[in-house]
């Protein structure tokens, strides 16, 4: 009972603590990617050639919007895999979910 | 079959899906029309998302401001997506968590205050009928370019189909309309663009054509061929912009914490399973925006570089037939300032104002403009949501083309007008009759509320769409703005913190929606002569204007609950059982 109850009080910070450092990496990479080479750096970036584009304009209204894509994925698969580790994920089968 | 015959059979076609839909999906208790029972699969919802999220807007006005805008158009594909990254990571899944109806929902209990929930409540009023006359105005402009019928007529034939699945089915006849919108608007939006970058580039992928060579021998990439031809014309290059960085970037991060804080998405996430689902769910959403968004930038390119191509230095008399029919339309104007017959285009305005024509003909039978003609050499107005509309013309793509474009347009702007409704009924029935004024009513009588209320906003936002306010397009800076600076940032400390108390919510959210509203007001109404980047406060303009509102939330928020009284420990409980996604459990279900 008492493990139970450490795990319990003790789990919840910790997958907190390992979600906002997900969070945090991931919002990192999205101002970096939108805001640092879509805006700031896009004047040095767009000296360099890229299959056709300016790579700096190519961040901007392309790069920036497919790694806002994968990076929502990447998200839900790693919280996915904390939610198991720190055992606090739903499972519509198991006996805990109430009301079904 | 001619090209209005086959508008009205696609046109109608939809509708007809549409309004069959809505009756199979009855909504029969407030949870499904709330929420649509919480049992949407997340790909569905994530179709449902793009639909409701992507607007008359996104898909008839904004490649049309990119291929004039060139690379500052980038705040709006950035911003409008990159929302989605926030909204992903910072709310979706807590607030599904949380398992409400609503967004003041949330607020209101959070902040264990009914002020904070009726502040919540006028903000997302605010901020949802701003944007949903445009939307009707989007639904009557379609109806009478494409059928012509009278935009009036056409704002009202709108009305009574989304009358019919709003009312009947709420978010679960909404949805799965939705759904079937997306796929009706993605695909007009495709076919178009397929067709133009393989005429321009051979390359089938415009977000590759874009980077290709111009298929015409020379060897040169779009974009270097676009520079080179608007520099010469006297433009700035395409792919360097004109406003400042500090406005780019400010108007980048409003539109973006706007997106995140704008109700009718939010709510789209509490109609999934459970937090994994509404994770999940919301990358969908943002791969099928994504879809339309990395295409707009190709679209907006070729229809640029195939405009100047076609009408600069072209005689009057050889000029392509969709320019003539664009200028019966009056969305296109020419004012032949040097009487050579031939048409001149270059930057600056051609003549003062919108073009209005005179009764008579010119000598070539063009439309006479008889505005007051402006300094410069550019002879040609071009209203730039034609673009969009007119590149299936200007690439001479057969009329079913054009008919799905139109069924596409309709789709957008329904969709989004549909998902608008539903949270100004939804936040009116639950939020003030229910959970403020009559907290008695059984959920029947609430659902009626809720009709009720849906079908009073559809008159209003039909009457808004029929006598649209002068200003509604430069109100979209209210709608994201207004969003940014109140909501967003409530909800967000409402989840990561939990010293956030009611004081401190309640005066951030007044504080941002203040200030936001006064400096818009400002320079878009009282002083718009004096709306340039000396008087903006650090050089932001309006549009941006939410990203100061934003932070100017959190700083009050934070500071004033730091010497007010600490947050309840139910609350407290409330906060850390959101952040664990085990248990979603909605309440009353099955």
């Amino acid at each position: 009972m008492n493990d139970r109850d450490n795990a319990q009080s003790d789990g919840p910070k910790a997958y907190w603590r390992a979600n906002l450092k997900l969070t945090a990496v991931l919002l990192a990479i999205w101002f970096v990617v939108s805001f640092g080479f879509g805006i700031l750096l896009v004047e040095p970036l767009n000296r360099i050639a890229f299959f056709g584009f300016k790579l700096g304009f190519w961040w901007a209204q392309q790069g920036s919007i497919y790694v806002f894509v994968v990076l929502i994925f990447i998200y839900t698969v790693c919280m996915h895999r904390l939610d198991r580790k720190y055992d606090v994920h739903e499972d519509p089968d198991s006996p805990e979910r109430r009301g079904d | 079959m001619d090209v209005q015959t086959l508008t009205y059979l696609f046109v109608g076609l939809s509708f007809a899906l549409y309004i069959g839909i809505a009756v199979w999906s009855r909504a029969a208790s407030t949870r499904e029309f709330y929420v649509a029972g919480g049992h949407v699969h997340p790909i569905a919802n994530g179709m449902a998302t793009a639909a409701d999220w992507m607007s008359a807007a996104s898909f008839i006005s904004m490649a049309g401001i990119i291929a004039f805008m060139g690379y500052d158009g980038t705040v709006y594909l950035m911003g409008w997506t990159g929302g989605y990254v926030l909204l992903a990571l910072l709310l979706a899944p807590y607030l599904r968590k949380f398992g409400q109806f609503t967004v003041p929902d949330f607020i209101g209990t959070r902040y264990y205050s009914n002020t904070a929930r009726v502040v919540a409540v006028v903000s997302l009023i605010l901020v949802s009928f701003t944007y949903i006359a445009g939307q009707m105005r989007g639904v009557g402009i379609v109806f009478s370019q494409f059928l012509n019928v009278d935009i009036n007529l056409g704002v009202i034939i709108g009305m009574a189909v989304v009358f019919m699945y709003a009312v009947l089915g709420g978010m679960k006849g909404i949805t799965y309309t939705q759904v079937a919108q997306y796929c009706v608007l993605i695909f007009a939006y495709m076919v178009p663009a397929i067709f133009i970058s393989l005429l321009i580039t051979d390359n089938p992928v415009p977000q590759f054509g874009l980077g290709s060579d111009v298929a015409d021998g020379s060897g040169m990439s779009v974009l270097d061929k676009l520079d080179n031809t608007l520099v010469g014309l006297g433009f700035g290059p395409y792919t360097e912009g004109s406003k400042s960085t500090v406005d780019v970037f400010a108007i980048t991060l409003a539109l973006m914490v706007g997106t995140a804080g704008l109700p009718h998405v939010i709510v789209r996430f509490f109609t999934v399973p459970n937090v994994a689902d509404a994770r999940r769910s919301a990358g969908y959403a943002l791969l099928f925006i994504a879809l339309l968004y990395t295409t707009a930038p190709a679209v907006g390119a070729f229809a640029r570089l195939n405009f100047v191509e076609t009408v600069h230095d072209t005689p009057y008399s050889e000029i392509d037939p969709w320019f003539r029919s664009w200028e019966d339309i009056g969305l296109i104007g020419w004012l032949d300032k040097n009487h050579d017959g031939t048409i001149q285009y270059g930057p600056g305005a051609p003549f003062e104002g919108r073009p209005s024509f005179s009764e008579v003909r010119g000598l070539l039978d063009e439309r006479k403009v008889v505005n007051v003609p402006a300094a410069g050499p550019n002879e040609v107005y071009v209203d730039r949501d034609i673009m969009v509309l007119a590149n299936p013309e200007i690439a001479a793509l057969p009329g079913w083309v054009i008919a799905l474009v139109a069924a596409g347009a309709v789709a957008a702007a329904l969709s989004t007008a549909a998902g608008l409704l539903l949270v100004i009924s939804a936040s009116v029935s639950h939020d003030l009759i229910k959970n403020t004024f009559a907290r008695q009513i059984t959920d029947r009588q609430e659902l009626l509320y809720a009709r009720l209320a849906a079908a009073v906003a559809i008159g209003v936002a039909g009457y808004l769409g029929i006598n649209p306010p002068g200003f509604v397009a430069q109100v979209v800076a209210f709608a994201f703005g207004l969003a940014a600076a109140s909501l967003f940032p409530a909800i967000m400390m409402g989840i990561f913190s939990r010293r956030m108390n009611r004081e401190g919510a309640i005066a951030g959210m007044l504080a941002g929606l203040v200030f936001t509203f006064c400096y818009i007001v400002y320079f878009k109404f009282i002083a718009p002569e004096q709306s340039n980047a000396e008087r903006w406060w650090f050089g932001i303009s309006p549009e941006g204007i939410g990203a100061l509102g934003a932070l100017l939330n959190f700083t009050v928020a934070t500071v004033v609950s730091r010497f007010t009284a600490n947050v309840p420990e139910h609350i407290r409980s409330l906060v850390e059982s959101i952040r664990i996604p085990r248990g979603t459990d909605a309440p009353a279900q099955h």
